[in-house]
């Protein structure tokens, strides 16, 4: 079941905030953020989001084609470190 | 002989049913197609005329996304997933479930059968 269109794409609106001052004043610095649901816009592309992961920040820069896209998908929030004494799921891991 | 988009010809079936045999086309489509081109859906396929037959082609051919044109579609959408890095693009890049199925058990229509891991003892009753 998809959002209504009536309402318009979900952003956290503190995260949208920072976006349209950082868009306005034009330097691309790093934006942390915990809103994992906010969807990405077309104007945010270009721009490096440090999204929550539940620990640290992941770096995400934004590119065309994650436009409509949350930003949680981009910071996955499990790590599997691969079986006990198994070489190739401790590479696999980490892409 | 019907040959409709490529290769399809199913030939004792209902046209309906026959239909269905196209990658893309599944009963919904295809009963949407017979009523768009005014064909009995319960006729056999080897009973069609030539006529019904080029209909039915030229429909299809016109508005329903079929065989390798769909499947070149759905891969190229796979592949957006996967560069992009998103999370089901990387359950595609490592074959597992993408719709969040458990992985503990089953799961084996993508991740293949089963490899045994050796060693893991069984646990001991005391």
């Amino acid at each position: 079941m998809s959002r209504s269109t009536k309402k318009g794409p979900y952003i956290h609106p503190s995260l949208r905030k920072k976006i349209s001052t950082m868009l306005r004043s034009g330097d691309k610095r790093l934006i942390k953020t915990w809103s994992r649901s906010s969807t990405i816009l077309p104007q945010m592309v270009g721009l490096s989001i440090g999204v929550h992961n539940g620990k640290t920040h992941v770096t995400v820069y934004i590119s065309e084609n994650m436009v409509g896209h949350k930003l949680g998908e981009f910071a996955p929030t499990r790590r599997f470190p691969g079986h006990a004494g198994s070489k190739d799921e401790k590479t696999a891991s980490r892409r | 002989m019907a040959r409709i988009a490529g290769i399809e010809l199913p030939r004792e079936k209902r046209v309906e049913i026959g239909l269905t045999y196209i990658f893309g086309i599944g009963l919904t489509t295809s009963q949407k197609v017979l009523e768009a081109t005014h064909t009995d859906p319960n006729i056999r396929v080897k009973d069609l005329t030539e006529e019904q037959v080029n209909r039915l082609r030229e429909y299809i051919d016109r508005t329903v996304k079929v065989e390798g044109d769909l499947r070149r579609e759905v891969d190229l959408n796979i592949k957006r997933l996967i560069e992009i890095g998103c999370y089901r693009g990387i359950r595609h890049r490592r074959n597992l479930p993408v719709h969040g199925q458990r992985t503990r058990t089953n799961a084996r229509t993508r991740r293949g059968p089963k490899k045994t891991v050796a060693g893991k003892k069984k646990a001991t009753k005391k």
